[in-house]
């Protein structure tokens, strides 16, 4: 069994991974009833004897005694992190694991990139070997962040470099929060556009997500679950955005419900290497199927069911609708339609009580609405985990390398350069010391080989389907 | 002599375990329909082949257990336990804690060489508990990492440290839609290099299997479970005991090497098939009964016409006339959909199983012009009935049924090479673009031949 270690940078990537910690705990209490800590748990928690002093402790196998979280904490203001540390979740993080700062970002890539990059080099290296030595089998790291800020954007790409380099075999999954259109940080595209030079060049696999569609999500839920119809009451545990308050119950934050949409799309992604089942995926799986060529690891993802409802009569068409609904671009975690562009391939992971055969007559049934690459026709990626995911009998993660995240970059593009083109608050970017007008020139180019790559392939789109001819043996 | 059994990958371990615990249910099924001597002795052939003694007397599975996370072989080995009937080795298990990751590159090129002393000490382990060995059964899949390529590594060092014991390979052919998607290269790395180290192929379709699940045994919601289990029944009914030549009351002793002897003359074709007759869910057996003329023509014409199970059968499709000239077979007259074999071994068990007529398996049209129908079909029996069916047949066919699928992947295949995609997961691991091609031309070959018989 091997291990992940998440590393949370920024405001926006610790309020989502503290929701992560929250949820992880909830999924593993209701699966493990005897409170034995098993290699499961071992995936995302260490096992440690507090009463030992120094940094020792650590218990392999036998009762729970304290479950502390594979986590490295960074932020450059404290705000985030101390509520953190006041809250419920505070014995779970290790004192050790934070790196914080006083004066933050200013929302400035170059700040967060440079500045504190090469302040915080050695802390940050420092802190992520003492999270690798406690790991028997180090597989993963989760970096969380959001594009648009100046810490999450800016350090949290830094990272990427030094992991790739301190742990090359070791996956970086980055789990990135892309600006909306109506984002209020008006730097957001610089930012964001800095920060995909470096997920496309260190990233393995990109999951990109973004607020308009997790607020789209929650507004859908809000509509079943106020609605009051007969039969419509829905199991409280059972809402993808549900919590049992990561932060103090009296004010739930209204970014809470989409941290938690995150933080169930981290969960999934995750059980069917800590679980079991009748078809395992592993992380380097998700690696190997789905990023055909190193440069095109964005892959957009949906989960359902979004709840529950809780009446049992309902009968369970529902398992059919589940995957239709995953491939609804109202389902998706950001504003894409993969229905109608190009899959280059697509994984289906599964929990809870579905059987290979529900698999197969739904992927018979959808396959024809879906348009796949030439040379991928049956492009699929399943797998199958026993446990469901608490509150749910079942649950489907549909992840999809497609060309439907171009017009998000697209997009990003335009805004970008309707700022550059005016030369907009480029000052404060370039008064950081080691940053050029060349560190946004490549970092556009770089977007827009991107761009490009989709752009071709959608060009194959309607071109018609042609053999290639066979080698020819001699008989 | 016995069986040794390695286990590979997720899949080899589910299947593994249905396996012997088919066998062993049968070997204790009280409706056996013959004599107790008789009984003792079937059991105790059994007994010989796949399971070894314990001083509490419950028997050992001859088994390896490989693979490299430990999930799927820790629940392997506690079903076992639980069972409380047989059980397998403590310390016959080899687990590492990181997965291959569905590419074969990195279970040859990485696993392989990595684990392949403790591997390889576990099966000498094994090896030695037989007092006679007949071979090496290894069950593996095709579409993942490390059934395939572990796998396709192991069975090229069964090669070279065993050269005179004999191996023949179980492999699982993925669903033709998406298990795994890169489960077509998979495929033809682990063929190619199989069918240079392995003596011969056994292959499952899952789509196959899955057919028979629904159809024949109407299970509504399809598990790996149900397909395990149905595939355990074939394979039972190939491997249990069976009476030998010389006399009715002996159990033959080499089971492998009489399978290979008769199902394979020629080191170009492999590939060998299984089809079982009746195939239906307990409730239905009890209501069924059957004579073996009619069970015969049913697994004759699902032979001739290459189809997976007994409901659905084509009967239009008719071997060409006999008497027409054996030469130029490969002629247009030749009917496409008929199925040429070139060897086929019948094996029957249960009531009356003497008075059974196998005169339409012998028909020379049936076959490939080069082997007489004497050297190319055989047949096996035993009176004593398998797994409560009063009577049933297998058939273990080297015939042109794969080509179908393997033109199938290896065509999908050419066309994902073709645009690169993926090869970078490969290359990092040592498996070059030419080892593709390598791949490519071998199987190219293996289709040719098998369509010109």
């Amino acid at each position: 069994m091997t291990q992940s270690v998440i590393v949370q940078v920024g405001q926006c990537g610790n309020q989502i991974g503290c929701c992560f910690w929250d949820l992880a705990l909830r999924e593993h209490a209701s699966v493990n009833q005897k409170g034995i800590y098993d290699e499961a748990i071992s995936s995302f928690f260490r096992n440690v004897d507090t009463r030992m002093v120094g940094d020792g402790g650590s218990i392999s196998k036998g009762k729970i005694c304290s479950l502390k979280a594979r986590a490295v904490l960074i932020d450059m203001e404290e705000g985030v992190v101390n509520e953190i540390l006041q809250g419920p979740l505070r014995d779970v993080f290790d004192s050790k694991q934070l790196i914080t700062d006083i004066s933050g970002s200013g929302n400035n890539w170059a700040v967060g990139h440079k500045v504190f990059g090469s302040l915080y080099q050695e802390q940050i290296l420092e802190k992520l070997r003492k999270s690798a030595e406690h790991c028997d089998c180090l597989q993963c790291f989760f970096i969380i962040h959001s594009m648009g800020g100046g810490t999450g954007s800016g350090l949290g790409t830094f990272l990427l470099k030094v992991l790739e380099d301190e742990f090359p075999e070791v996956y970086r999954f980055v789990t990135s929060i892309y600006p909306s259109g109506e984002d209020d940080v008006i730097t957001s595209p610089y930012n964001s556009i800095l920060a995909m030079k470096e997920l496309n060049e260190h990233a393995d696999c990109v999951l990109p997500i973004d607020n308009q569609s997790l607020f789209d999500i929650i507004s859908k839920i809000d509509l079943v679950v106020n609605s009051g119809k007969l039969g419509t009451a829905v199991k409280p545990k059972s809402l993808v955005t549900s919590s049992a308050g990561a932060f103090k119950k009296q004010q739930e934050k209204p970014f809470d419900a989409m941290n938690n949409i995150v933080a169930n799309l981290l969960l999934n992604l995750t059980s069917s290497a800590r679980f079991e089942g009748s078809l395992n995926m592993d992380l380097n799986e998700i690696s190997m199927n789905l990023v055909p060529f190193p440069q095109l690891h964005y892959l957009v993802s949906s989960l359902t069911p979004l709840y529950t409802l809780a009446d049992v009569n309902i009968p369970p068409r529902r398992l059919d609708q589940m995957f239709s609904d995953a491939f609804s671009k109202d389902h998706q975690l950001i504003q894409a339609d993969p229905k109608h562009s190009l899959y280059l391939a697509c994984a289906l992971m599964v929990r809870g009580n579905v059987q290979i055969s529900d698999l197969r007559r739904n992927i018979e049934r959808l396959k024809p609405s879906l348009q796949f690459v030439s040379w991928n026709q049956e492009g699929w990626k399943t797998s199958l985990c026993s446990v469901p995911p608490v509150g749910h009998s079942h649950s489907l993660l549909a992840l999809a390398n497609n060309t439907c995240v171009k017009p998000t970059f697209l997009e990003l593009r335009e805004r970008f350069m309707r700022l550059y083109k005016k030369k907009a608050h480029l000052h404060h970017y370039l008064q950081i010391e080691g940053m050029e007008e060349s560190c946004f020139t490549e970092a556009v180019s770089s977007l827009s080989a991107l761009i490009q790559e989709y752009s071709q392939l959608d060009a194959t789109k309607s071109m018609p389907m042609e053999d290639l001819p066979r080698l020819s043996v001699a008989v | 002599m016995s069986i040794v059994t390695v286990q590979l990958g997720q899949c080899g371990n589910q299947i593994g375990f249905e396996v012997f615990d088919a066998l062993f249910s049968d070997s204790h099924c009280p409706q056996g329909l013959c004599s107790k001597r008789e009984n003792e002795a079937y059991q105790a052939s059994c007994k010989e082949r796949f399971f070894s003694e314990e001083e509490h007397g419950v028997p050992i599975a001859r088994a390896v257990l490989v693979d490299m996370e430990p999930k799927v072989i820790n629940q392997t080995l506690s079903k076992a336990a639980q069972s409380g009937r047989w059980k397998y080795g403590q310390h016959s298990c080899f687990c590492q804690k990181q997965g291959s990751g569905n590419n074969w590159a990195y279970g040859y090129s990485v696993h392989g060489p990595r684990h392949e002393e403790s591997i390889m000490n576990l099966i000498q382990k094994e090896v030695e508990k037989c007092d006679s060995l007949s071979g090496f059964f290894i069950i593996m899949s095709m579409a993942g990492g490390t059934g395939s390529g572990l796998g396709a590594f192991i069975t090229r060092n069964l090669q070279d440290q065993y050269s005179n014991s004999l191996k023949m390979n179980h492999i699982i052919w993925p669903y033709g839609t998406g298990e795994v998607i890169v489960q077509n290269y998979n495929s033809i790395l682990t063929l190619s290099h199989l069918y240079r180290s392995s003596d011969a192929l056994l292959v499952h379709e899952n789509d196959a299997l899955h057919k028979i699940c629904a159809k024949l045994m109407n299970i509504k919601q399809i598990s790996f479970r149900d397909i395990n289990q149905v595939l355990a029944h074939q394979l039972g009914s190939v491997f249990q005991p069976t009476y030998s030549e010389e006399g009715s009351s002996h159990y033959r002793r080499n089971p492998l090497g009489d399978l290979l002897e008769n199902l394979v003359p020629h080191p170009e074709f492999k590939m060998l098939g299984v089809r079982n007759i009746p195939q239906m869910s307990e409730h239905s057996l009890a209501y069924s009964t059957f004579t073996w003329a009619g069970l015969l023509k049913h697994l004759r014409q699902m032979l001739i016409s290459n189809a997976k199970m007994e409901e659905g059968i084509d009967w239009q499709v008719r071997p060409p006339l006999s008497g027409a000239p054996t030469l130029g077979k490969m002629s247009a007259n030749k009917n496409l959909h008929f199925n040429t074999s070139l060897a086929n071994l019948v094996i029957l068990r249960g009531k009356e199983v003497h008075s059974a007529d196998l005169g339409g398996f012998k028909d020379p049209a049936l076959y490939t012009s080069w082997l007489e129908p004497d050297n190319a079909f055989n047949m096996w029996k035993t009176q004593r009935a398998f797994n409560k069916y009063e009577k049933s047949a297998a058939l273990v066919s080297n015939s042109q049924f794969l080509v179908k699928p393997l033109d199938m992947i290896v065509g999908k295949a050419w066309n994902m090479f073709a645009s690169k995609a993926y090869i970078h997961q490969y290359t990092k691991f040592g498996i070059e673009e030419e080892d593709f091609l390598d791949s490519f031309t071998l199987l190219e070959q293996v289709v040719a031949s098998y369509r010109n018989l």
